[in-house]
């Protein structure tokens, strides 16, 4: 289905899918994760898709992000096909991966160390501008006075806010959040909403979200998509205008909570439209 | 851990192996077993401090053989782990060689060494080496072999190229790996030197213990035993303090458990 926003000029697309199939697995194991799927993303989106388990949300977050190519068709990032360059793309899984034998400050420099034009300079900034920049990412998420501790002091959700630290360290134009906050308890994820609205409405990268959780998908995105259960296939593209910065009353609205069972209602069609298939 | 609670854990240690001595002593004494079949600690002690100076140049020919054998075994090991962590196609290939090469009881292969090379320090270097060299490379391989995808996901993402995924996370994490297997390898490849040693050589403790039995010099053999008993402690010793000062990240669980 026809999935991107209509007569989108080509120079504001920073993302874009022409008729992506992916297939995994090879002979009678072989399935399609990911069919015929068109999207154009805009910069400064922010994007969430929700769908029912292994409906392909995370394989989109890979093609973009350049980790995976597809079958057939086309991905282009940055007005070029994704492979050729990449463009320094920050990234946050679950699982928050910092490196246990750095400090939380020098994790959340990792990105400046690899990506020009900040690694040409990383020696020398490292104890100054750098520094400073992951100093202030860490007052913004909270953790002001932690940048020395090591990762195994700190909390899951500290760990997890270091861990949008850095993802967005560098200032990347695409940020991939795979299910950042699906480990945390519901307070913590809703203060992290937060935060991540805050961080995104200063810099406005484009936002890639993976998530289960459709108060989550409603509360920080400009834009959702749900996807159907395998083979993934976007069946609906929402827009999400309710204004910002949205607060924890917001959820507590009308639009809000139409918003959610909407989407509840659509991914439980999804789910079941699987079943005669299985 | 508390400061006090690591010194009260080492006076235990020190204590227990007093105990073991004393207790090896009073035995001896109480049921009079012959210094022929074992001599008492006090013996074997004096024996090793008399004997010392005698004793002396096959305790440096030991200790150089095994860490010739050793450092050799450290470097091939590490270039094989390496390839079978990094490859898979290295790993399928390599492993059923590995895990056959290393069932082979080394007693089995000083004969050829000693075929190839003739008798002395050259087969017992190899023995060493050939002792020694399978935990580390499995060690290695598996620091290597084992790093999150999702770490890698996010270096490749940021457009990081292999060497700098090598450099900042596969290199730093396979390194307690890596030292886990030293220590275990330093004291194997005492084995193998030991073992050489006693089968063909005419230098090193191995040679000495070999003489002492065929003569029934029990003490002088066990002296030899409490010589390398000791060298292996120290040389153990010291790669875990390299070790620490290294990783002492790995070791957090220690330190960090009560907080």
């Amino acid at each position: 289905m026809e999935a991107g926003l209509t007569s989108a000029m080509p120079t504001s697309r920073i993302a874009q899918l022409e008729n992506v199939n992916v297939r995994f697995g090879k002979g009678s194991n072989a399935f399609l994760a990911l069919d015929r799927t068109n999207l154009t993303v805009h910069p400064g989106d922010f994007v969430a898709m929700v769908g029912p388990s292994g409906c392909g949300k995370s394989t989109i977050l890979k093609l973009v992000a350049g980790l995976l190519r597809p079958t057939e068709g086309h991905v282009f990032v940055a007005g070029r096909e994704v492979g050729a360059e990449r463009i320094g793309i920050g990234m946050a899984f679950q699982n928050p991966t910092m490196l246990p034998w750095l400090t939380i400050r020098e994790n959340i420099m990792l990105p400046l160390k690899i990506v020009q034009p900040y690694a040409a300079t990383f020696r020398r900034d490292k104890r100054t501008v750098f520094y400073d920049r992951a100093e202030g990412l860490l007052a913004k998420v909270g953790l002001t006075g932690f940048g020395d501790r090591r990762p195994w002091e700190l909390s899951g959700g500290m760990l997890q806010r270091a861990n949008l630290c850095r993802a967005l360290v560098h200032s990347p134009k695409l940020l991939m959040l795979d299910e950042p906050f699906g480990a945390l308890d519901q307070f913590t994820r809703e203060e992290l909403w937060s935060i991540l609205q805050e961080l995104w409405m200063e810099t406005r990268p484009t936002v890639f979200l993976v998530t289960h959780d459709l108060r989550e998908a409603a509360f920080l995105a400009s834009r959702i998509l749900v996807m159907s259960a395998r083979p993934g296939r976007v069946t609906e593209d929402r827009q999400v205008d309710l204004a910002r910065p949205r607060t924890l009353e917001t959820t507590f609205q009308p639009e809000f909570t139409d918003l959610t069972n909407d989407l509840r209602r659509l991914i439980v069609e999804a789910r079941q439209a699987k079943e005669p298939a299985q | 851990m508390t400061l006090s609670q690591r010194s009260l854990d080492h006076v235990k240690s020190a204590s227990f192996i007093v105990l073991l001595f004393l207790a090896w002593e009073v035995s001896c004494v109480l049921f009079g077993i012959s210094p022929i079949v074992l001599p008492p600690p006090s013996t074997v002690i004096s024996t090793l401090i008399v004997q010392m100076p005698a004793l002396w140049p096959h305790i440096l020919q030991t200790l150089l053989t095994t860490m010739v054998g050793f450092l050799l075994g450290m470097v091939i090991g590490v270039a094989l782990g390496a390839i079978v962590g990094v490859s898979r196609t290295a790993y399928n290939v390599a492993y059923p060689l590995l895990v056959g090469f290393s069932s082979i009881p080394k007693v089995a292969v000083v004969p050829i060494f000693v075929l190839w090379f003739g008798s002395g320090t050259l087969p017992a270097i190899l023995t060493a080496l050939t002792t020694c060299i399978f935990p580390i490379v499995v060690n290695v391989a598996t620091g290597l072999a084992t790093t999150e995808p999702e770490m890698e996901d996010v270096l490749k993402a940021l457009g990081a190229n292999r060497s700098q995924v090598f450099w900042n996370v596969s290199l730093p994490r396979t390194m307690p790996y890596f030292f886990a297997s030293l220590k275990v390898a330093v004291t194997l490849a005492f084995v193998g030197t030991v073992l050489s040693e006693t089968v063909a050589a005419n230098r090193g403790i191995g040679t000495v213990m070999m003489m002492a039995t065929a003569s029934f010099d029990v003490p002088l053999a066990f002296a030899g035993l409490l010589a390398l008993a000791l060298l292996g402690i120290l040389l153990y010793a010291v790669f875990a303090v390299i070790e620490q000062r290294i990783c002492g990240w790995a070791n957090r669980k220690q330190e960090f458990a009560m907080g």
